[in-house]
């Protein structure tokens, strides 16, 4: 019983993390109706961020997040402004393609500066472990847990209590509305593409820690978002904090009871149910469908 | 535009790579063969994509069954491939059926269609690289020949033969595409693409139309899996079965021009050229990861400045040089 307890915690803290990335691709859609497919590799970005802040200046992957979100944000933003705001009305084909191309010249980029040298954090906080009760956590995953968490507060404050957060949930209910109404809606959409791969940027930081960065890792964090995103419900941000958690927990459960790399198996087997159930996702509202 | 016209064409080049194999060093017929690949599946894709507008993310499952089915029936039990092939091709189809009729049952459309094929073909790729029956992520791979079995019955063996296969099939998607969308079939499927409800009012049977187009590109790309398995001799989950495949399917026809029957051939006799441009330059050089970027870039150039397609643009600047009156030539072929 205890053993399942752990894992069910560890799933969780991982959850938080999924919940994170999958906020960015949730968010660029919700407003946009844009899908990153470059998503993952924005992650990965934020990863070699994490492992070259440790590596030359020593500070952890907690203390790098900031950093990682900054740049992630700049780069969304000059990315939006430039050329993905020309995409936006373009059918969703096209728009795959733009961000596939993006994905390859990132990826392409990390190889040549690089190498497929898989790198890895080594410091003490990998063997430290955090107790509650009867459970036993380790250190680096609670830590990225509670910086995703504070990351997601911030979020939370900055669309519901700031004028450009306001503009921004105009921007996703109307677009046209919001430009009725004054908004400069290019720049609102290069702010949203900012913080949705800042969010991806954070994360990547935060999961460096826990796994070797390499520059093919990034489909399985775009895949992983999707996941998350569409058992949750595309464009609903509760939706992605609950489809991340449950994705964790799957993932933890599955690693434990059939087969550690069958877990994502059952990821996808749990995705296939929600959308023919669901078709929207848990959190999506019916009109949001398209 | 006539029809002798997009006929002599396909006449003369089929004349022309039928007899290229005297004059060309077996370099350029290894491309031409990875090229009539890519000519294949591009091919089945429009078909949904281009002409009926079902995004799939995921006929790389396609690929990966049709190759599997293929494989392993030869490589277990010495089935020859004229029946492993259209097995394959049998279970594509399924396959495609399958995923359509769920899919459409339910209304999952557009984004989430594309998700849904996604999940699919990632759900089996980490099926097969769990299922020993298979090989696992270790593979299949094809015993070689003895030498007093036949090549042509086993359809293994030199590079000549796979790039004969690879043009016919290439000639056959191609024209029964072009028989499929220039007749009833075709006109279904386009008015499904510009409005399904409109569609569906004038007595369209728009579901089974539509399944109907996901199982034949199924059918198709499961058959050009086949003959890759045997051409490469060893079959993985990751390379048959992963999302890399699937993107590199769809890439052709985007940059080629979605919708019409030159543009999946024009985007193959570029991307692929460009491809083994990037690979050859970035191994010269000695910088790994050069071939990607370059790719990207690539991509990324067409998508930008010619977003639908080389062809149309090509085919656009041909017809106003002729009837300057006239903007379209009107056929698709």
């Amino acid at each position: 019983m205890d053993l399942y307890l752990q894992v069910l915690a560890g799933g969780v803290l991982n959850g938080v993390v999924y919940a994170l990335i999958a906020i960015g691709l949730t968010i660029i859609f919700g407003v946009m109706r844009l899908v990153n497919f470059a998503h993952g590799e924005m992650v990965v970005i934020g990863m070699y961020i994490g492992y070259w802040c440790f590596e030359l200046i020593g500070i952890s992957p907690l203390a790098a997040m900031p950093v990682a979100a900054l740049a992630l944000f700049a780069l969304g933003y000059v990315l939006q402004l430039t050329v993905v705001n020309a995409f936006i009305s373009r059918p969703h084909h096209v728009q795959f393609i733009l961000f596939i191309s993006f994905a390859l010249v990132i990826t392409g980029l990390h190889m040549m500066l690089f190498g497929p040298t898989p790198r890895g954090i080594f410091s003490m906080a990998s063997f430290e472990t955090f107790d509650i009760g009867p459970l036993r956590l380790d250190m680096t995953r609670v830590q990225a847990a509670a910086g995703a968490i504070v990351l997601m507060a911030l979020l939370f404050v900055f669309l519901r209590f700031t004028t450009t957060g306001q503009a921004i949930r105009a921007a996703a209910d109307s677009r046209i509305g919001a430009e009725v109404i004054g908004i400069r809606i290019n720049r609102v959409f290069a702010i949203t593409a900012g913080i949705g791969m800042a969010c991806a940027g954070a994360a990547g930081a935060l999961v460096a820690p826990m796994f070797d960065t390499h520059p093919f890792l990034a489909p399985e964090f775009t895949l992983l978002a999707f996941i998350v995103v569409i058992i949750g419900g595309l464009g609903s941000i509760p939706g992605a904090i609950a489809g991340g958690i449950l994705i964790g927990i799957v993932e933890a459960l599955a690693a434990v009871m059939i087969n550690p790399s069958m877990k994502s198996m059952f990821s996808y087997a749990l995705l296939v149910l929600v959308l023919l159930v669901r078709p929207a996702g848990l959190f999506g509202a019916a009109g949001g469908r398209r | 535009m006539t029809r002798t016209l997009p006929l002599a064409a396909s006449a003369a080049a089929l004349l022309v790579f039928g007899f290229a194999p005297l004059a060309l060093s077996p370099y350029w017929l290894s491309l031409l063969t990875i090229i009539f690949f890519y000519v294949c599946v591009g091919q089945a894709w429009n078909l949904m994509m281009g002409y009926t507008g079902i995004l799939s993310l995921g006929n790389s499952l396609f690929l990966g069954l049709g190759g599997y089915v293929t494989a392993v029936l030869a490589s277990r039990y010495g089935v020859v491939p004229w029946i492993g092939l259209p097995l394959g091709a049998l279970v594509g189809a399924a396959m495609g059926v399958v995923i359509a009729w769920l899919g459409f049952r339910f209304s999952v459309r557009g984004v989430y269609f594309a998700l849904l094929t996604i999940a699919f073909a990632e759900f089996f790729r980490l099926l097969f690289d769990n299922w020993d029956y298979v090989g696992g992520a270790g593979g299949v791979f094809l015993p070689s020949l003895g030498p007093d079995e036949s090549i042509l019955l086993h359809l293994r063996g030199s590079g000549l033969l796979f790039y004969y296969a690879f043009l016919v099939l290439a000639a056959a998607v191609t024209a029964i595409s072009a028989l499929l969308v220039n007749g009833r079939h075709g006109f279904f499927w386009r008015a499904i693409r510009e409005d399904e409800e409109a569609a569906r009012a004038l007595g369209v049977r728009a579901r089974s139309m539509k399944i109907l187009v996901v199982a034949i590109s199924g059918a198709m790309t499961a058959v050009a899996g086949g003959l890759f398995g045997l051409m490469n001799g060893s079959l993985f989950p990751d390379s048959m079965l992963g999302m890399g495949m699937s993107i590199e399917i769809i890439i052709a026809p985007i940059i080629g021009g979605l919708g019409t029957l030159v543009g999946p051939i024009v985007g193959a006799f570029f991307v692929v050229p460009v491809t083994e441009i990037a690979n050859d330059v970035g191994q010269h050089v000695g910088i790994f990861g050069l071939n990607t970027f370059v790719y990207g870039v690539m991509v990324f150039l067409v998508i930008v400045f010619l977003p639908e397609g080389i062809w149309p643009r090509l085919r656009r600047l041909a017809t106003r040089r002729q009837r300057p009156d006239e903007t379209d030539g009107g056929s698709d072929a």
